[in-house]
C-alpha cells in the first residue's frame, strides 16, 4: 500500500468511524449521566435506544411523520419509558445494596427485549427512508448525507444537553445530587424529580441515537440494543464514566478505533479490541480517560 | 456411552412395544393390496407449518400423476400424513407412528434438519427408507460419531457447501471474475461451509482472494470492512450470509461506491431483501438456489402448470424437492419389483441419472444427491433465472 492510497483509506476509516462513534456518545451519555446521578449501571439502556427506534418507525409509518417530528416525537415517548422505569423498577431500591439494582436492571433489560418480541415479533423491520441518502464524492473519499446528518444531530444534542447540565437550575441541581445527594437534600432540592429528570434527559438521546441508526441502517430488530448497549458502556467507561464530556470522547474514540481495525488489521478483531480497550482501561485508568483519581472515602 | 446404551435400549423396547400393540390389532391389511403407502412425516402445524403444507400438496400431485398413468407396478401410491409439529420431538413420534402403526414402505420428510435427525433413529432401526425434501445438514444421512452413512436416510436436496462451489463456477465462466473478496458470517455455520468451498474452487480455477474479512450477524455498520474490501480491488464480492446483514451490505457497499457483482447462497433467498438494500443496489446480484419456478426445463414448466392449478400459487422450493422425492420413491418402487421396505431402500441408492424438476439426480456414497443448481439473478428488486449450473 503506497502513503497516497493508505491516507485516503485512513481519512474514509475516520469519517465511518466518526459516524458510528456519534451514535455510541449518545448512548454513552445517557449510561454516564445515570451513573453520575445514582451510581447505577443501567444495562436496560441499550434497550431504551431499542424502544426509540421503534417509536421512530412508528411515528414515521403510522402518522406518516418526517425526521424532525418523528425524532422529537420518539424522543419524548423515551423520555416517558425512562421515568416510568425508573419509578417502576429502580426507585423501590434506591437503598438496596448495588448488586440488587444492578440484576434489577438486567431484569428490565430483558423484559423489554421480551416484551418487544412478543408485541412486534422478532421479525427485523425495515425503517422507511425518510430523507434520501445523498453520496457526495470529495475525490477518491466518500460521504453520505446521513453520516452528515447523524454527525450533526449528534452534535447538536449534545450541545443542547450540556447547555442545560451547566446553564440552567435543573442542571445545577443534577449537579449538585451527583456530587453529593445527601447534601442536595438538605438544601431543599427535590432528588426524586432531579433523578426522573436525568432518566428522561439520558433515555431521550438514547432514542435520538435509535432513530438516527434506524434512518442509517434502515433495519431495526428488537434485539438491536444489545450490542450497541455493550460497546456504549465501553465508551463511558473509556471517557470516565459519569462525566458528559468523557461519554462523548469516548464514544468518538471507539468508534475510530472499531473502524481502523476493521480497515488496517481484520474485521475479525474489531469487537476484541473493543473490549481489550476496556480492559486496558480497567487496569491501568479505572477512572477514565478524563475521569480524575478519588480517593475512596473508607 | 453407558447413557447412550440406555437410551438405545428404551427405544428399542418402545418399537417393540409399538409393534406388539399394533400386531393385536388383528385387521392386518394384505400385503398384497391394491394400494402402496407412503409416509409424510410432514410440518402441518407449527412454526415451519408453510414448509410441510407445499410439500403435502406436491407430492399427493405427484402421486395423482403417477396413479393416472396407472400407479407402480400396477398398485396405487398412498399418501399417509402425520404431523411432525415442526419440532424434533414429534416428528420421532410421527416416525413410529408411520413405521409402525401405519406400516408404510417408505416416508418422506421431514424437512427440518433437527426433526429428521431425531426421526432417523427410528425410520433406520426399523428399515424403512427416508427420504428429507430440504434437510440440508450433513449429518442427516452421515451418522457424525461413527462417519458412516446412515443406510436408510436419503435427502433430495444438495448441502450447503456444495452452493460454494456452484458460485465459483458461475463467478468463473459467467462473470469471469478473477479476483474475489470474502465476507462472511462468522457466526454461522453455514456461511463458513459456503466461503470455504466457494474459496477452495475459486482458486481451483485459477483466481485469487484478494481479501476475506468476517462479521457476526446482527452486525449493522460494514463500512469500515467494505472499505478495506474496495481497496482491495475484487471483481466479485462474495457474501454468503443471510439476508438481514446482506442487505445492508449491499446498500453500504453500493453506497461506497462498490460497483462489482456481489454473491451468495440461498440465505438471500427472502422478499426482505429488496427492501433492505433498495432495488437499485440489488442489480448485478446473484444467488445460488436449489430450485427457481422459471426454470426452463419441460419438466419444471409441466410441474409449475399443474401446481398452479391444482392451487392457485407458484411451487416454492419445498413443492419442487416434495415433487421429486415422491418421484424419486416411486421410481425406487418401481426398480426394487417390490414393497419390501430393505429392497425399496437399496434401490434408491441405485438411481441414477434420475431427471427431477429441480435437476437430474445420482446418489452418492453419503446419500446425498449430485444434483445441478440455479443461479437467481435481481433485476429492480424481482428475482430472475440466470442460469442452471450442473455439478
Amino acid at each position: 500500500m503506497d502513503m497516497g492510497s493508505f491516507m485516503q483509506q485512513f481519512v474514509q476509516q475516520l469519517i465511518n468511524g466518526i459516524s458510528l462513534g456519534s451514535i455510541y456518545a449518545l448512548v454513552a451519555l445517557g449510561y454516564t449521566m445515570i451513573y453520575g446521578i445514582i451510581k447505577l449501571i443501567n444495562f436496560a439502556h441499550g434497550d431504551i435506544y431499542m424502544l426509540g427506534a421503534y417509536f421512530g418507525f412508528i411515528a414515521t409509518t403510522m402518522f406518516g411523520f418526517s425526521f424532525i417530528p418523528a425524532i422529537l416525537f420518539s424522543m419524548a415517548c423515551a423520555a416517558l419509558a425512562g421515568i416510568i422505569i425508573e419509578r417502576v423498577a429502580y426507585r423501590p431500591m434506591r437503598n438496596a445494596p448495588r448488586i440488587a439494582i444492578l440484576i434489577t436492571a438486567i431484569g428490565v433489560s430483558f423484559f423489554l427485549e421480551y416484551s418487544m418480541i412478543l408485541i412486534a415479533t422478532p421479525q427485523p423491520r425495515t425503517f422507511p427512508a425518510v430523507f434520501e441518502a445523498t453520496i457526495y464524492h470529495f475525490g477518491p473519499l466518500v460521504v453520505n448525507s446521513q453520516q452528515i446528518v447523524i454527525l450533526i444531530s449528534a452534535l447538536i444534542l449534545m450541545a443542547v444537553l450540556t447547555y442545560i447540565v451547566q446553564n440552567t437550575k435543573a442542571g445545577k441541581a443534577m449537579r449538585a445530587v451527583s456530587f453529593d445527594a445527601d447534601a442536595a437534600r438538605l438544601m431543599g432540592i427535590n432528588i426524586d424529580r432531579v433523578i426522573s429528570m436525568t432518566f428522561a434527559l439520558g433515555s431521550a438521546l438514547a432514542a435520538a441515537g435509535g432513530v438516527l441508526v434506524g434512518i442509517y441502517y434502515n433495519s431495526i430488530d428488537p434485539l438491536m440494543g444489545m450490542v450497541p448497549g455493550i460497546k456504549a458502556f465501553v465508551a463511558a467507561v473509556l471517557g470516565g464514566i459519569g462525566i458528559i464530556p468523557g461519554a462523548m470522547l469516548g464514544g468518538i474514540i471507539l468508534g475510530v478505533v472499531e473502524a481502523m481495525v476493521s480497515g488496517f488489521f481484520s474485521s475479525t478483531f474489531r469487537d476484541a479490541a473493543a473490549f481489550a480497550i476496556l480492559i486496558l482501561i480497567l487496569l491501568y485508568k479505572p477512572a477514565g480517560i478524563l475521569g480524575k483519581n478519588v480517593r475512596e472515602k473508607v | 456411552m453407558k447413557k447412550v446404551t440406555k437410551v438405545f435400549s428404551v427405544m428399542v423396547a418402545s418399537v417393540a412395544l409399538a409393534a406388539m400393540l399394533s400386531g393385536c390389532g388383528g385387521d392386518k391389511k394384505p400385503a398384497g393390496g391394491d394400494t402402496i403407502k407412503v409416509g409424510g412425516n410432514l410440518e402441518m402445524t407449527g412454526g415451519s407449518a408453510s414448509f410441510g403444507i407445499s410439500s403435502k400438496n406436491a407430492i399427493e400431485l405427484a402421486f395423482k400423476n403417477i396413479n393416472d398413468k396407472g400407479g407402480i407396478n400396477g398398485k396405487k401410491l398412498e399418501l399417509v400424513v402425520a404431523d411432525n409439529k415442526s419440532e424434533a420431538a414429534e416428528a420421532t413420534n410421527a416416525m413410529q407412528k408411520l413405521v409402525s402403526q401405519d406400516k408404510v414402505v417408505a416416508v418422506i420428510g421431514p424437512n427440518l434438519s433437527s426433526a429428521t435427525i431425531a426421526a432417523g433413529a427410528i425410520n433406520n432401526g426399523s428399515k424403512v427408507l427416508d427420504i428429507a425434501p430440504m434437510a440440508t445438514n450433513p449429518n442427516v444421512t452421515v451418522d457424525p460419531a461413527t462417519g458412516k452413512t446412515k443406510e436408510y436416510n436419503f435427502r433430495a436436496c444438495f448441502i450447503d457447501p456444495f452452493q460454494g462451489t456452484v458460485m465459483a463456477n458461475f463467478a468463473k465462466n459467467d462473470l469471469q471474475a478473477t479476483k474475489a473478496a470474502i465476507l462472511i458470517d462468522n457466526s454461522s455455520d453455514y456461511a463458513k461451509g459456503l466461503a470455504a468451498f466457494f474459496k477452495e474452487n475459486f482458486i481451483k480455477n485459477g483466481g485469487t482472494v484478494v481479501a476475506e474479512e468476517s462479521y457476526l450477524q446482527k452486525d449493522t455498520d460494514f463500512k469500515a470492512t467494505l472499505t478495506k474490501i474496495k481497496a482491495a480491488a475484487p471483481d466479485i464480492l462474495y457474501v454468503p450470509g443471510y439476508y438481514q446483514e446482506v442487505g445492508m451490505i449491499v446498500k453500504q457497499g453500493r453506497e461506497m461506491g462498490i460497483e462489482i457483482p456481489m454473491a451468495g447462497g440461498d440465505g438471500w433467498d427472502s422478499a426482505k431483501l429488496p427492501e433492505i438494500a433498495g432495488k437499485a443496489a440489488l442489480n448485478n446480484t446473484y444467488f445460488s438456489s436449489l430450485y427457481s419456478p422459471d426454470d426452463d426445463s419441460a419438466l419444471n414448466k409441466a410441474f409449475v402448470s399443474e401446481y398452479e392449478k391444482a392451487y392457485k400459487v407458484k411451487p416454492d422450493v419445498f413443492a419442487a424437492l416434495a415433487y421429486d422425492s415422491a418421484l424419486l420413491v416411486a421410481e425406487a418402487i418401481k426398480n426394487a419389483g417390490d414393497t419390501d421396505p430393505v429392497k425399496i431402500a437399496q434401490s434408491m441408492a441405485k438411481i441414477n441419472g434420475f431427471q427431477g424438476v429441480s435437476g437430474t439426480v445420482t446418489f452418492d456414497a453419503q446419500h446425498n444427491p449430485v444434483k445441478s443448481a440455479v443461479i437467481i439473478e435481481h433485476k429492480d428488486g424481482a428475482q430472475t433465472f440466470r442460469t442452471k449450473i450442473n455439478p
